[in-house]
């Protein structure tokens, strides 16, 4: 390596660099968290419902076969874009009934076909899970998937 | 072994392989899974294997980066560790809190989100391990010698866990923190631990010149760090983050091949210049391989989809599965297994053994590794097509694609062979070895 670059230059090169960097990346951030905040996810309030869907995705540890926003397992289907796949992005009360049939049909037993668990869920949170997809659904995510099937 | 307290590292590389054994062994359920999909699916579903098999992959990772630590440290600051009791309690809370996580997840306690399902009292667990461990370094290294190697790693032990503990309600808020765990430890701190790691055996093994090395290390270090940082962009396109990230990522993480191409030609133009002839050579086939799988597991198979306009259509598909084996397995798998095959023989204070077994198990993994990439990017390329650009239903497309499954589980099988052969010839020594070890000729300078 050339002979100006001596040890304490390339160290010197790598703290104050990395300074910066850390720095640009804080201010970003910032950033992005109002950005989050007052744009993309603003179209529909994070109700009481919404928020017990996300413990119920997470409790049942939904993204080790699922993703959202093409984050996760790659198992099973998106399902970041589910409402819409399934035409009820704006009809709350339909999608509690399609979400509500889905999970009762669980597991198939189609013999050869992946199988999704029986969760026993309550109805509460069968609603509150259908209301947080839908409020996954509304974010905007720069037209991300690129069509319905996810 | 110059330093007595340097033993605690056989503990930690023991515990490391068993949790390897559960890793590849859930691995394996997982990828037979997707060839007959209603093995176990009531009584252990997919979901809660997949779950063993990441959470046992990073903690065996972090036990062999930890116990390499316990190595490395006495010998670079030339004293001996600040505490041998609180090396040993560290790795009881560690190893207590991995077998709970994974005995809860077997009963049906997990939750949250991926790759921190962990329940509360294990995250805590963990935090209080690492408080523990950057403590007793911390004592070590100020008593003692700083060397590049100490500062680098003791850098990369940054406590970015914290961020498992920040769980807004806010998915895209949520999403945009969890990465701070994730892409900031493996795409950045963890980088410059392999660095540290991969520079202290290569002066051990070659025997060039200590500013040499550490030159190399810090120019390495800050290239990582340059492009890591903003490169976490390249995971904020699509979870609802401001547009300004898909420029910001394609550039920044293009450039995360380069501290991988530089460890790659670090590795290979040390042992070049190197004048010493090692007697452990599995050791230097290990560090040799991690480098290069990681430049292109890490490297080249991350480029393949990190530009925005690509990954719109690749992202969260067998293209991100395919990058995330070969990269993980190059960068940190092969590099622990580097670090334990170079300790092993020196922690049980005896010539190099089993080097044969060793290099077996070698080529076995890594070809069964990169077998399994092949056939996984074939898959993502169909899919991403099918899925993403014909637009094709999800499971529709998947059943076209049993066939790469089927082959990918062939190349598990391989892996798993050549997983349980290393760590034989890591515990089990032969009475009589199949070659001599070489002579260990030391050259002055080091």
């Amino acid at each position: 390596m050339a002979e100006f670059l001596t040890k304490s230059r390339a160290r010197n090169v790598f703290y104050g660099g990395s300074i910066f960097f850390v720095v640009v990346f804080i201010a970003l951030t910032v950033n992005s968290h109002k950005y989050v905040v007052q744009t993309s996810t603003a179209g529909m309030p994070l109700s009481e419902e919404v928020v017990l869907g996300k413990r119920v995705w997470e409790r049942h540890s939904c993204i080790n076969c699922h993703t959202l926003h093409g984050e996760g397992a790659y198992f099973a289907p998106e399902v970041g874009n589910v409402m819409t796949r399934w035409g009820v992005q704006d009809d709350p009360e339909g999608a509690f009934e399609i979400l509500q049939g889905w999970m009762d049909a669980q597991p198939s037993r189609i013999e050869g076909r992946r199988q999704m668990p029986q969760f026993n869920l309550t109805d509460d949170e069968v609603r509150g899970l259908a209301e947080f997809l839908r409020w996954a659904d509304q974010t905007d995510t720069q037209g991300w998937p690129p069509n319905d099937a996810g | 072994m110059k330093y007595q307290s340097q033993k605690v590292a056989y503990a930690y590389f023991v515990c490391a392989m068993a949790l390897f054994g559960i890793q590849v062994l859930g691995g394996l359920l997982a990828g037979w899974i997707y060839v007959s999909p209603n093995f176990l699916s009531e009584l252990l579903p997919f979901n809660i294997i997949r779950m063993i098999h990441t959470n046992a992959l990073i903690v065996w990772l972090l036990l062999g980066f930890f116990g390499a630590a316990y190595f490395l440290v006495p010998e670079e600051s030339e004293r001996e560790l600040y505490s041998v009791k609180l090396a040993y309690l560290q790795l009881t809370i560690l190893m207590v809190g991995t077998l709970g996580a994974v005995g809860s997840y077997l009963v049906g306690i997990h939750g949250g989100r991926e790759f921190l399902e962990q329940p509360l009292w294990v995250k805590f667990g963990i935090l209080v391990a690492a408080l523990i461990f950057l403590f007793n370094i911390s004592m070590t290294v100020l008593a003692g010698k700083k060397t590049a190697i100490t500062n680098v790693l003791l850098m990369g032990l940054w406590l970015l866990w914290i961020f498992a503990f920040i769980n807004p309600e806010n998915l895209s808020l949520d999403k945009m923190y969890w990465w701070f765990v994730v892409h900031l430890w493996v795409e950045a701190t963890w980088e410059l631990v392999m660095a540290a790691i991969l520079a202290f055996l290569l002066l051990k093994l070659t025997g060039v010149d200590r500013e040499v090395v550490e030159k190399w290390l810090y120019v390495i270090v800050a290239t990582a760090l340059f492009s890591g940082i903003l490169g976490t962009g390249h995971h904020f396109y699509w979870i609802g983050l401001p547009g300004y990230w898909q420029w910001i990522g394609s550039i920044f993480s293009t450039f995360e091949v380069v501290p991988f191409f530089l460890m790659m030609s670090f590795a290979f133009v040390m042992v070049w210049k190197g004048k010493r002839n090692h007697p452990n050579k599995a050791a230097l086939l290990w560090s040799l391989g991690s480098s290069t799988v990681a430049f292109f597991g890490a490297g080249v198979w991350g480029f393949l989809h990190t530009l925005h306009g690509v990954n719109f259509y690749s992202h969260g598909t067998q293209i991100t599965a395919a990058h995330g084996h070969l990269s993980f397995y190059g960068a940190y798998v092969a590099l622990n297994l580097a670090i334990f095959s170079y300790a092993m023989p020196l922690l049980r204070e005896r010539q190099p053994y089993n080097q044969v077994l060793n290099m077996v198990s070698f080529w076995l993994m890594t070809g069964g590794m990169a077998f399994m990439t092949f056939v996984l990017t074939f898959a993502g390329t169909i899919q991403t097509h099918m899925q993403r650009v014909v637009g094709d239903y999800y499971m529709d497309v998947q059943d076209s694609l049993s066939i790469f499954y089927m082959m990918r589980f062939g190349a598990g099988i391989a892996v798993v062979v050549g997983a349980i052969l290393f760590i034989y010839s890591q515990l089990v020594i032969r009475k009589r070895e199949i070659i001599e070890p070489g002579p260990n000729v030391t050259v002055a300078g080091e």
